[in-house]
């Protein structure tokens, strides 16, 4: 074998093992990496109850209510549904309907405490007047979408 | 076929790379303002707020090009440090070189432009999920090749170990791109996808895709313009160096 070929196929393998032992540990890591966990997983007794996770899903419709700064709100993932309470300030992108990160622990009674809440943004951009021409069409056809595809 | 090998690794060599790129750094250069010009007015001007984000999305015209351009830039320069690690090509260990610090630079305004739209937007300047943190670990990739480029005296041992440093780095470059797929992220999935229309008005889609081409020419510009610089500082003995910039023969013995 030629020199140059002997280096070529030492990168090759090199490169073969180091994916192979990359995939084997975020395969291992898997539960790890994941950033929050769904109402679903929640009921499901997926997530860890005994420290602090983060519960990710859309706020349900007509659920937000405030008392002073305390907001309560139910998450969802059309699915299921978890109770959240928070304290605090609220990110812009904050709406019924709109994907949120809550981040807390589980409380007795199954309530979800949070002290950060984070909004989560989806991929789709359009300006208002297409937003509400959409609105507009939806109310016209009176039919119901699931919230992640509006 | 012999003679075409032949024909392409001429412009693997020195002077010839020299002279074709002086030229291309102009070219290409004048080509990125322009299409920043152009980009940064469609973006500020003729592109309309986001229904929901008001005018903060308009960071996507420059974060969503950095992001691709750091990943893109990556590969290149893993493709280019092999090249140099199994064939000896010196021009191609240059580029990996000349490349790295453009591509930290685009890391670096990827990460940055995400926070200043994240703290409005998210909440949060920083959260680490997988996209964000193996976004941060190709950063810090870019820096490592530099610092270990710097590091080792000797050329030849220093382009090898980084190209090995490179090679071993690329795998983060597939798990930044499929990470919004793979794992519940905080950060959005891709607008703009192969494989489907893009879900954004057509203007906001037309001002990145200028972005992205205005960002294309000013990393080749740059590139090459850093791989000239360090072509000249290597071959600062031989006879083309001294042909091109005028300079008297000087009474050194040629450096190998």
């Amino acid at each position: 074998m030629k020199q140059r070929t002997k280096r070529l196929v030492a990168v090759l393998v090199g490169l073969g093992g180091v994916s192979l032992a990359v995939a084997l540990t975020l395969n291992a890591f898997r539960d790890n990496l994941v950033f929050f966990f769904s109402p679903s997983q929640v009921l499901a007794q997926e997530a860890p109850l005994d420290r602090a996770f983060r519960i990710g899903g859309l706020v349900e419709d007509g659920s937000v209510q405030r008392e002073g700064i305390r907001v309560s709100f139910n998450v969802t993932d059309t699915a299921a549904v978890v109770p959240v309470v928070f304290d605090g300030i609220l990110p812009d992108l904050f709406r019924e309907g709109q994907g949120v990160v809550a981040v807390g622990r589980l409380l007795e009674g199954g309530v979800f405490h949070a002290n950060q809440v984070l909004a989560k943004h989806d991929e789709t951009y359009m300006p208002p007047e297409a937003a509400e021409a959409i609105k507009q069409a939806q109310r016209e056809q009176a039919r119901v979408m699931p919230p992640e595809e509006l | 076929m012999a003679e075409k090998s032949i024909q392409w690794f001429k412009f693997a060599s020195p002077a010839r790379f020299y002279d074709l790129t002086g030229r291309l750094v102009w070219g290409f250069g004048i080509l990125a303002a322009v299409l920043f010009v152009v980009g940064l007015y469609m973006g500020f001007v003729l592109a309309p707020p986001d229904y929901q984000q008001g005018n903060s999305y308009r960071i996507i015209f420059i974060h969503v090009p950095s992001a691709w351009m750091a990943m893109f830039l990556y590969v290149v320069m893993a493709i280019y440090a092999a090249v140099g690690l199994i064939w000896r090509i010196k021009t191609a260990e240059i580029m990996a070189k000349a490349i790295a610090p453009t591509g930290a630079l685009m890391a670096f305004l990827a990460l940055w432009t995400g926070a200043v739209w994240g703290k409005p937007t998210w909440g949060a300047f920083w959260v680490w999920d997988a996209r964000l943190t193996s976004s941060l670990i190709l950063f810090f990739m870019y820096l490592g090749f530099i610092a270990l480029h710097a590091a080792i005296e000797d050329r030849q041992r220093a382009a090898n170990a980084s190209a090995v440093l490179a090679l071993v780095g690329i795998i983060n470059v597939p798990i930044i791109y499929f990470s919004v797929h793979w794992w519940n992220t905080l950060h959005q999935g891709a607008t703009i996808k192969a494989t489907s229309a893009p879900s954004m008005a057509a203007i906001m889609f037309f001002t990145v895709i200028v972005m992205v081409f205005a960002y294309w020419m000013y990393s080749i510009a740059a590139v090459l313009a850093r791989a000239r610089l360090e072509l000249l500082e290597r071959e600062k003995h031989a006879a083309w160096v001294s042909e091109r910039l005028n300079l008297p023969r000087t009474k050194e013995t040629p450096h190998a």
